[in-house]
C-alpha cells in the first residue's frame, strides 16, 4: 500500500465556473508555439513565414542549449512570427492543414531501447520540452540524471481539469510514457495522485513507477510539496517533472513513432457560459472556446488557472504546459468604500469579512487588488498557506535584498514561484511576490551558469 | 458616489507629477483612497487577489478598540465624579470622558497623520494606514489630563524617531505608541505617573492612585476588588482599565485572525508563571500577591492583547512569538515587583522585548537553516 501524505496548510479557492465532464472538438485552425513559456531560453528561429511544416517540424531551437528543439504541434503553414518590444520573439503561428502529417521518427520498443537513444528521439521530435527540472522550472538538461522524475495525476488550483476525465482510455500510452521515464533516471519515478480523488485506473494500475498518495487543500497538488514529502531537494539537486497529458505524448512518440501533441484543455472560469473540455491539439488558439461562449463585458483570458496562469488576448493561444483556460472579469472599478461595506460577496483567507463564516461559497472574482501596494506589516498569514519546512516572508526578503548565500539557506531550491501563489493572493502588502522568487531563482541560476 | 468619482477624477489630473498640485499628491490619493478602493488590477502573478488590504486590517483594530475606548470615556467621567462623591448618572459621565477625550485624540491624529503625510509625499510613497491605530492607542494609554502640548510632543517624537528614521511603517523596532508613552514617561513624569493624574480634575482629598500605585506603597488593603479591576472601575490610562472590554477586543482580532492568539496568550501566560513564582518566593508583600493580579492590574491586559501583537516589532516566526510573548509576560511582573521606580513594567517589557524580537527570530531561523544543512550532509553520505 502506498504512503498517504497529509497535506495540511493551503487554501482553496471555491470559483465559479468548473469544467462539466463533456470533451468537445474544438477544431481550432492556428496553433502557436511560444517561447516566452519556456524560462530561460533564447530562441533562434529556424523557419520563416511560408514554409511548409509538419508536426515534429523544427521551428526554433534555444541559442544556449542548441541540442532542445521546439517542434510544431501540427501539420500546415507558418503564418505569422510574431515579434514583441526588441525583437523578443513571442510566437511562431502554425495555420493547420487539417491533414496532420508527421515526420516519422520510427516506433520502438522500450524495453529495447537505450538511454542515449530515448533522449536522442525525444530532443529530435521536440517533445523534450516537456520535461523540466527543478530548481528553477526550465527545460530540463539532457546530460543531466536526476534524482526523481516527478509526475502528478492531479491538480488542486482553483478549477483545474480532471485529470481522470483526460486520461480515460489511454492507460497503454501513459504507461509506455512512464517506462520510458523510468529509464531516464537512475532513480525512482514517482506518480502522485490524489487520496480521494484520483479515480481513473490509468493511475492506479500504472506500473514501473512508486505511486504516492496526497490529500489536502491547494498546493497539495504542486510538484515542490511532492518533492518535500518524499524526497527533499538539497543544494546540487536536480528533479524533472511533468504533468500526464506530456507523459501520452512521450507514449504517443514511441508507440506510434510520431509526435502527436493531442490535448484536452479546460475551459473554465464565471465568464464562460458553458465550461467544457477540448480536444485539439498543443498551442490551440482559444478563439472557437469562447466564441458566443463568454459573458459580455471587459474579461480576463489566461492561460493556465487563476493563480500562476499567464493573461493572453481573446484570440491568444494555450501555454505550452497548460491544460486549461480560465476567464474572469477584469476588476478595473472604483468601489465607494469598498474598505468600510461588509462585504458579504468578498473572498478573504482572514476573517475580516462576513463571507467567511459561508465556507463552501463559490465565487466569482474578478482582477481587481483591492487596495494599494503597501509595506509588509502583517506577518504569520503566508505561513498558513505554505506547507514547507521554509519561512516564506525571510526567504522574501533574502531575495529583496540579493542575498544569495541566505536565499540558499531559507531553502529557494525546494520551491518555485508557484508555491508562492496563495500567499501572493492573501497579501494585505499586495506585493507581487511569484515575480519576486522568479527574480530570485534567476539571479542564481546565471550566478551559477 | 458618481458626483464625488467624478469630481476626483477632475481633480486627479492636478495633483500628479507636473500638474499644479503635484506636491500634495500624498494627500490627494490618502484622500481619493479613503473614498475609493482603486481601480488597479492585477498585472503580474495570481490573477485574484484577497479582498483584504491594510484599510481592512485597521479598521478591524479600530474596531477591536472600540469597546475600551467607549468604557474609558465613561470611566473617566465616573472617577471624576466619584472622587467629589458625586453621581449625575451614566450619560453625563460618559458625556464628561467624551469631551477629555476628544481633544487628545484630535491633537494625536492632526500631529500624527500630519506628519505621515509629510513624510509620505517627500519619500514618493502612499500614505500608510498604520498611524490609524497608533493615533488611536496613544490617547488610550495617557492619563486624562495629559496637557496637550505634551501629548503633541510625544506623537512627533513617536512618529519621527520610532517610525520615519527607521524608513517608515513596517521597518520600525520600537512600538510607536509605546514609544510615545515611554517618551511622556522619562521626559515629563509629573504628567503620567504617581497618584495625582490619573483621575480628571480629581477632588483633592481623593486618593487617586492605581491598584499598582498602591501595591507599589505597601498598601495591599487598599487595592481595589477583583471584580472592579477585571469590569475596570479604577482609576487609569484612559483606555486600558477594563479587562472585559479588553478581552472583548482580543475576540475580535482573533477570529478575525488579524491579532495573534500566540501572543496574547504567552504574555498572559509569562505574566502568570512569574506571579507563581513570587507567590512560592514569597519574601514580602507584593510577592505574595495572587498571581492571577498581575493579569488585571495595570495596563497588563491592554499590553498584551493590543500593543505586544503588533505585527511589525513583534516577532514575526511562530516559534518566536511564544518566546516573544513569555518574556514579556515574565519581565513585565518583574519589573513591577522589583524595581521601586516603575510601577508599571508592561510598557517597558514590551519596548525591551521589541528591540529583541529580531534576535529571537534569528535563532528560529538558525535552527531552520541548521535542519536544512544536516539533512543534505546525510544525503551527500
Amino acid at each position: 500500500m502506498s504512503t498517504v501524505y497529509k497535506i495540511k496548510k493551503g487554501l482553496d479557492i471555491k470559483l465559479i465556473g468548473e469544467a462539466e465532464k463533456i470533451i468537445v472538438d474544438l477544431k481550432a485552425k492556428r496553433f502557436a508555439v511560444k517561447p516566452p513559456d519556456f524560462i530561460g531560453c533564447f530562441p533562434k528561429l529556424l523557419v520563416q513565414e511560408g514554409d511548409a511544416v509538419k508536426a515534429g517540424t523544427p521551428l526554433f531551437f534555444d541559442k544556449y542549449r542548441d541540442n532542445i528543439r521546439f517542434t510544431s504541434p501540427v501539420s500546415g503553414i507558418v503564418t505569422g512570427i510574431e515579434r514583441g518590444a526588441k525583437r523578443k520573439l513571442l510566437r511562431v503561428v502554425i495555420e493547420s492543414d487539417g491533414k496532420e502529417e508527421a515526420i516519422d521518427f520510427g516506433a520502438a520498443d522500450v524495453d529495447k531501447t537505450d538511454r542515449d537513444a530515448i533522449v536522442d528521439k525525444l530532443l529530435k521530435s521536440g517533445v523534450w520540452p516537456v520535461l523540466r527540472q527543478r530548481p528553477y522550472a526550465v527545460v530540463a538538461d539532457p546530460k543531466d540524471d536526476p534524482k526523481a522524475i516527478f509526475v502528478s495525476a492531479f491538480d488542486t488550483a482553483p478549477l483545474a481539469p480532471d485529470f481522470n476525465l483526460i486520461a480515460h482510455g489511454n492507460g497503454e500510452v501513459f504507461q509506455a510514457g512512464l517506462n520510458i521515464l523510468s529509464k531516464l533516471t537512475s532513480g525512482k519515478v514517482h506518480l502522485n495522485i490524489d487520496e480521494k480523488n484520483t479515480t481513473s485506473k490509468v493511475f492506479l494500475n500504472s506500473k514501473n513507477v512508486q505511486i504516492n498518495r496526497f490529500t489536502g487543500p491547494h498546493p497539495a497538488g504542486n510538484v515542490s510539496v511532492h518533492a518535500s514529502r518524499i524526497d527533499p531537494m538539497n543544494k546540487g539537486d536536480v528533479i524533472w517533472y511533468l504533468g500526464p497529458q506530456e507523459v501520452m505524448t512521450i507514449g504517443r512518440l514511441f508507440l506510434e513513432g510520431r509526435y502527436d501533441a493531442e490535448r484536452i484543455i479546460a475551459a473554465t472560469g464565471s465568464e464562460i457560459l458553458h465550461p467544457r473540455y477540448y480536444k485539439t491539439f498543443l498551442g490551440a488558439r482559444i478563439t472557437n472556446m469562447i466564441s458566443d461562449n463568454v459573458t459580455e463585458g471587459n474579461n480576463r483570458f489566461i492561460s493556465g488557472n487563476v493563480l500562476t496562469g499567464a493573461k493572453i488576448e481573446k484570440d491568444g493561444f494555450v501555454g505550452f504546459y497548460d491544460s486549461m483556460i480560465t476567464v474572469i472579469p477584469e476588476g478595473d472599478y472604483y468601489e465607494f468604500f469598498g474598505w468600510l461595506k461588509p462585504g458579504f460577496n468578498k473572498f478573504s483567507f482572514s476573517g475580516t469579512f462576513p463571507s467567511k463564516l459561508f465556507r463552501n461559497k463559490k465565487y466569482r472574482l474578478d482582477t481587481n487588488l483591492h487596495g494599494g501596494v503597501r509595506a509588509y506589516v502583517m506577518t504569520g498569514k503566508m505561513e498558513r498557506v505554505f506547507p514547507f519546512d521554509i519561512f516564506p516572508l525571510q526567504l522574501i526578503k533574502a531575495i529583496m535584498i540579493e542575498d544569495i548565500d541566505l536565499m540558499e539557506h531559507l531553502g529557494i531550491y525546494e520551491i518555485d514561484a508557484e508555491d508562492f501563489a496563495l500567499c501572493e493572493v492573501i497579501d494585505t502588502s499586495k506585493t507581487n511576490i511569484q515575480d519576486l522568487i522568479r527574480n530570485g531563482l534567476e539571479l542564481i541560476r546565471k550566478e551559477m551558469s | 458616489m458618481k458626483a464625488l468619482r467624478k469630481f476626483l477624477d477632475k481633480q486627479k489630473p492636478h495633483f500628479e507629477d507636473g500638474g499644479k498640485f503635484a506636491k500634495f499628491h500624498s494627500m490627494f490619493d490618502a484622500m481619493e483612497t479613503l473614498f475609493f478602493v482603486p481601480d488597479k488590477v492585477t498585472t503580474s502573478g495570481a490573477h485574484i487577489r484577497d479582498a483584504i488590504d491594510m484599510k481592512r486590517t485597521m479598521i478591524t483594530v479600530f474596531v477591536a478598540l472600540m469597546p475600551a475606548l467607549l468604557f474609558g470615556m465613561w470611566n473617566i467621567g465616573y472617577q471624576h465624579f466619584t472622587s467629589y462623591g458625586e453621581n449625575p448618572g451614566n450619560w453625563p459621565m460618559f458625556w464628561y470622558g467624551f469631551l477629555k477625550m476628544l481633544p487628545l485624540l484630535i491633537v494625536s491624529y492632526v500631529v500624527g497623520l500630519g506628519l505621515e503625510i509629510i513624510f509620505a509625499q517627500i519619500r514618493h510613497h502612499d500614505v500608510n494606514e498604520g498611524f490609524f491605530v497608533t493615533g488611536l492607542l496613544i490617547p488610550m494609554i495617557v492619563p486624562p489630563d495629559i496637557p496637550l502640548w505634551q501629548l503633541a510632543l510625544a506623537v512627533a517624537f513617536a512618529v519621527i524617531f520610532g517610525k520615519e528614521v527607521f524608513g517608515g511603517t513596517g521597518m520600525n523596532v520600537l512600538n510607536p505608541a509605546l514609544l510615545a508613552r515611554a517618551f511622556l514617561f522619562f521626559a515629563y513624569p509629573a504628567s503620567i505617573s504617581g497618584d495625582k493624574v490619573w483621575i480628571a480634575d480629581k477632588a483633592d482629598a481623593f486618593s487617586g492612585a492605581t491598584p499598582l500605585g498602591h501595591a507599589m506603597i505597601g498598601h495591599f488593603d487598599q487595592i481595589p476588588s477583583v471584580y472592579k479591576m477585571f469590569m475596570g472601575f479604577i482609576p487609569g490610562s484612559n483606555g486600558e482599565t477594563s479587562v472585559l472590554m479588553i478581552l472583548i477586543g482580543a475576540f475580535i482580532l482573533i477570529i478575525t485572525g488579524i491579532g495573534n492568539w500566540r501572543i496574547m496568550v504567552s504574555v498572559f501566560a509569562g505574566g502568570y508563571i512569574m506571579g507563581l513564582l513570587f507567590n512560592w518566593w514569597g519574601a514580602n508583600e507584593y510577592m505574595e500577591l495572587p498571581a492571577y493580579y498581575h493579569l488585571i492590574m495595570g495596563g497588563f491586559a491592554f499590553g498584551a492583547v493590543f500593543m505586544a501583537t503588533d505585527p511589525v516589532t513583534a516577532t514575526q516566526t511562530k516559534k518566536g512569538m511564544y518566546y516573544y510573548g513569555f518574556l514579556i509576560g515574565l519581565i513585565a511582573v518583574l519589573i513591577r515587583v522589583f524595581n521601586p521606580a516603575y510601577p508599571e513594567g508592561v510598557m517597558l517589557a514590551i519596548l525591551l522585548m521589541n528591540v529583541f524580537a529580531p534576535l529571537i527570530d534569528h535563532m528560529v531561523v538558525q535552527s531552520n537553516i541548521k535542519r536544512r544543512l544536516k539533512r543534505m550532509k546525510l544525503a551527500i553520505k
